[in-house]
């Protein structure tokens, strides 16, 4: 039988703000346990809930960015159920209006590009932390977290596989990062996923029995862990079996899924309006200048560095892929405007083997954009070649310095004395006759001997270009 | 007269004079309660008290008191208190020790008021007789086989047994105003948002309302002064300028329109009650007023809405008491369920259970519409009743609770307790602000007018209150033991 996946993500974006969403306390993470955490935190008896703007505006930032539409009244809820890391035994959430309603998200997949809708994004606080294996006898619990403020951000069940989920989930990790509402930092649990799986034969429209996938902390194993919920799925089914609905936490050691809890045991959460809180009202004058504020999108970047730039569809999406990429090759160009192609090879070429074989994040490159950028107009005004500046890229990545010191102290700088490289060719062609007269009768690879002999007696600092030039005219 | 019977008007007069000093009239109160049978208090915090009276006579004699310096008070002890047991009549809460200050306490303590100790109340304010508080009942000081009203009680039995000049009170369903009607004192609840309920143990969000329980209308317009005013950390706190609420109290309330709402005049409403309410509003008639019989069609639907509102937001308020952090925990809870289940099982009482329970069940899946939403459109069409009356009347009079105080331990069945409150529950749900001034007496015990008023209309109320006051003396009677 052939099946067909069918994939929905629940993403929570923990929005940068610097206090919590309904109190004053520090959202910095990794302070003393317990540290970050005030009466209202705590929830202490009498203490109500404050809410702060910031994150309204970070919500409705993401709102725009997806073209969603705001709802301009939007209701806050309690999600009511027990747990210690749950202080006031409810979480403040939103169910029934959410801050941000429908909207949507471009994904491009091999040569394909999808939209995925988004079903809606609200607004909710954190819970604390419940450490197990802390203590023998004891859970501890860490109230630092409890009440930092997150964006659930909800999609439509439109990815097909598990590599369409990982496209869509970078592009929204891309974007949150964009408008500046999320670090984005997967390791401290800024930016989380859960995956909602099922599978349907081919072609039958109904869909199947989901399962919910939590605990997924990076892009590599939420496409492992859909995967392995897919065959999974596909076993017991082909097997005569039925897919039960649940939640499933995924083991990232084991490599595997197990259940958490089913649809039988999920808590009845009795949601109810929040009557600490009053409805929250968005004006026309702050939806239009959160609009006027919103940086330029990966979107309309791509479409700029296609248009403007000349790099092709390929390449812009690359490096508008991130946005710490997309700043990078951005300040590279200051200087380098007229090599954009240059600049990109460079980016996606050199420095990012570097990046990945040293597992290196673009934004703590030993070698800075501008220090990069330096390199490059080396290249563009022919002090170097770019095979040489190659070396003196691994130089600098190596911290011996900058471009132009290394160039200095190696001695790298291309040679463009006509006479110098002309005495040097006349050597060679004197010295080599049987060569000379393979070219002569018509043998244009040898050449690349001539061009080779050169650059050995140059140690590669000839100017291929003049060099190249004059061995035909003096040859032929 | 005895100086424990005079007002905060008065008792002011006599600091700044110089008649008595504010360690006097404390440590004559903190003498007063520690020989007192009603069991008003929780907590006396006599120390606490006798520093903070050294304090405002250190003020006094500098000539830098307000009007409030050196007044000794009784705290419901449903307020934050920082450093001071804060049990809102709880053993959940027994062991709590407060570390920070409610709004109130914080202004009360601003405007150099002695806390003399934090008074008894129904557990959680789920009470009308302040049977439910896990300090034992409070005793009605004109007789003290009665119940004081709830769930202030404790504040009620304080002012009117003259423990205390005036009390703070809160008021979900009628707790400032069905005990102030039981015990024969002046009870306020301003409109909701008047007064911020940061740091005030909350029962039912969208109803709590704190307010002032004195002698006197006039105290009543004192205390508010200190106790109103928007609040940046209560969000549902009106973002509205603090009247001086003094300052019309002496207006003349000739041309007053009084609406009296068929529906407060009704079968259960016990004759004497009627008949004092009603020489009460004979008594505003002959100073000029006039008086409209006004409907409240929804009225009757008070009840049920009131008791599916309140229970379903405590149930959800009162998940922090989890034995977790703070507050009673289990012996030797054997995993996370157990001790869940029985510290709330041992912490709470029958009442705050009960309500917990109703409150759970109606927000559950399948009945939420039926019950939770249901209820918030009869709130609606409540309020809409009022908004409709107060287009032709002033003020809407009637009587607080539909007998005098019962004997103690002689209401059971808890539907029927729930009845006490059936003239009270219409303002918290419309969020209006209420009164309860006294107005006479039936079978030997104190009879309570209400005066509901529209919308931040506390100025209006006071006023209309002094001026009877101004007229009658009922205000002034002292029980008997208490004189």
């Amino acid at each position: 039988m052939q099946w067909e996946t069918v994939i929905g993500l629940e993403i929570h974006a923990q929005l940068s703000t610097k206090s919590k969403i309904f109190s004053s306390a520090s959202t910095q993470f990794g302070a003393k346990p317990n540290s970050q955490a005030c009466a209202v935190d705590l929830g202490l008896p009498g203490v109500l809930p404050v809410l702060n703007k910031e994150a309204v505006n970070k919500a409705i930032k993401f709102g725009l960015a997806v073209n969603a539409h705001i709802n301009q009244r939007n209701v806050f809820d309690r999600k009511n159920y027990f747990y210690p890391d749950l202080p006031k035994g409810y979480q403040i959430s939103q169910l029934d209006w959410p801050i941000v309603g429908e909207g949507e998200i471009d994904i491009v997949v091999g040569e394909n590009t999808k939209t995925i809708g988004v079903t809606r994004a609200h607004l909710e606080e954190d819970a604390g932390k419940s450490i197990h294996d802390l203590y023998d006898d004891y859970t501890a619990v860490d109230l630092n977290r409890a009440g930092t403020p997150l964006l659930e951000i909800v999609s439509e069940p439109d990815m097909r596989s598990a590599k369409e989920a990982v496209a869509y989930a970078k592009k929204i990790h891309a974007l949150v990062q964009y408008i500046g509402i999320c670090d984005g930092n997967m390791q401290e649990g800024s930016f989380r996923c859960d995956a909602n799986v099922s599978i349907r034969p081919m072609g039958q429209e109904k869909l199947g029995t989901r399962a919910e996938l939590k605990n997924i902390n990076s892009f590599k194993f939420l496409e492992k862990a859909i995967n392995l919920e897919v065959e999974r799925q596909q076993d017991i089914l082909e097997d005569g079996g039925e897919v039960v609905q649940e939640t499933r936490l995924y083991d990232a050691v084991k490599h595997e899924t197990r259940s958490m809890r089913s649809k039988e045991e999920a808590n009845d959460y009795r949601y109810f309006p929040d009557p600490d809180l009053l409805p929250v009202e968005i004006s026309n004058e702050l939806l239009a200048s959160i609009k006027a504020d919103l940086p330029e999108l990966p979107v309309e970047k791509k479409a700029r560095f296609i248009a403007e730039l000349g790099l092709n569809e390929y390449d812009a999406d690359v490096l508008t892929s991130q946005k710490s990429l997309a700043d990078y090759f951005e300040t590279m160009l200051i200087g380098n405007e007229s090599n954009a192609k240059l600049c990109a090879n460079w980016v996606m070429g050199e420095l990012s083997a570097l990046l990945n074989k040293n597992q290196i994040e673009i934004q703590d490159s030993p070698v800075s954009a501008q220090e990069l950028s330096l390199l490059i107009q080396r290249i563009g005004d022919d002090t170097i070649s770019g095979k040489i500046a190659k070396d003196v890229f691994k130089a600098m990545w190596d911290g011996e310095g900058s471009a132009d010191q290394i160039i200095d102290a190696k001695g790298l700088k291309q040679m463009t004395d006509t006479g110098a490289i002309e005495a040097i060719v006349d050597e060679i062609i004197a010295n080599n006759a049987p060569q000379v007269e393979q070219f002569k009768s018509g043998n244009e690879k040898i050449l690349g001997f001539f061009v080779g002999q050169a650059m050995k007696a140059t140690q590669g600092k000839a100017n291929p270009k003049l060099l190249n030039e004059m061995l035909r005219s003096k040859l032929t | 007269m005895s100086i424990h019977n005079k007002t905060i008007a008065q008792l002011s007069k006599g600091l700044n004079s110089g008649e008595f000093s504010s360690v006097e009239l404390t440590q004559h109160y903190l003498d007063r309660i520690n020989s007192s049978q009603l069991n008003a208090f929780i907590t006396v915090t006599d120390e606490l008290a006798m520093e903070q009276a050294r304090s405002a006579d250190d003020k006094i004699a500098k000539g830098n008191a307000n009007i409030l310096t050196g007044i000794p008070y009784a705290h419901k002890d449903i307020f934050c208190t920082n450093g001071i047991k804060t049990s809102a009549g709880s053993k959940m809460l027994d062991n709590f020790i407060s570390p920070y200050d409610a709004t109130v306490s914080h202004k009360l303590n601003q405007a150099e008021l002695v806390m003399l100790g934090k008074a008894n109340m129904d557990e959680f304010a789920m009470g009308s007789s302040n049977e439910n508080s896990y300090y034992g009942d409070v005793k009605n000081p004109w007789n003290i086989n009665k119940i004081p009203g709830g769930s202030s009680g404790g504040s009620a039995a304080a002012v009117a047994g003259r423990l205390a000049p005036f009390a703070t009170g809160t008021d979900t369903g009628g707790s400032i105003r069905q005990p102030s009607s039981l015990c024969g004192i002046t009870g306020l609840k301003p409109t909701y948002g008047r007064i911020s309920r940061y740091g005030m143990i909350a029962y039912a969000s969208s109803l709590d309302q704190a307010g002032p329980m004195t002698q006197t209308a006039e105290d009543a317009a004192l205390v508010l002064n200190v106790m109103a005013g928007f609040d940046e950390k209560d969000s549902t706190s009106a973002e509205r300028d603090v009247e001086d609420y003094t300052a019309s109290l002496n207006d003349s309330i000739k041309g007053l329109t009084i609406g009296l709402p068929k529906e407060f005049f009704s079968e259960g409403l016990d004759d004497e009650v009627a008949s004092q309410v009603m020489a009460a509003v004979k008594e505003f008639e002959s100073m000029g007023a006039s008086v409209k019989e006004v409907s409240l069609p929804n009225s009757a639907y008070a009840i049920p809405t009131y008791y599916i509102v309140a229970p379903c937001e405590c149930s959800s308020n009162l998940s922090r008491l989890d034995g977790v952090r703070y507050g009673y925990r289990c012996d030797d809870p054997k995993d996370l369920e157990d001790l869940y289940l029985r510290s709330r099982s041992e912490g709470f009482g029958e009442e705050v259970k009960r309500r917990i329970m109703i409150g759970a069940y109606a927000l559950s899946a399948g009945y939420y519409d039926a019950y939770y939403l249901k209820a918030q459109k009869t709130r609606h069409l409540i309020s809409e009743d009022f908004k409709k009356a107060f287009k032709d009347v002033d003020v809407i009079m009637g009587p607080v609770s539909p007998t005098t105080a019962f004997d103690l331990g002689s209401v059971k069945d808890p539907v029927s307790m729930y009845l006490a409150d059936i003239y009270t529950l219409s303002a918290n749900l419309a969020g209006l602000p209420g009164m309860s001034i006294p107005a006479g007496f039936a079978q030997n015990l104190p009879v309570g007018l209400q005066l509901i008023g529209n919308y931040w209309s506390e100025s209006k109320l006071l006023n209309i209150a002094h001026q009877f006051q101004m007229q009658t003396n009922w205000h002034t009677k002292v029980p008997q033991g208490s004189e």
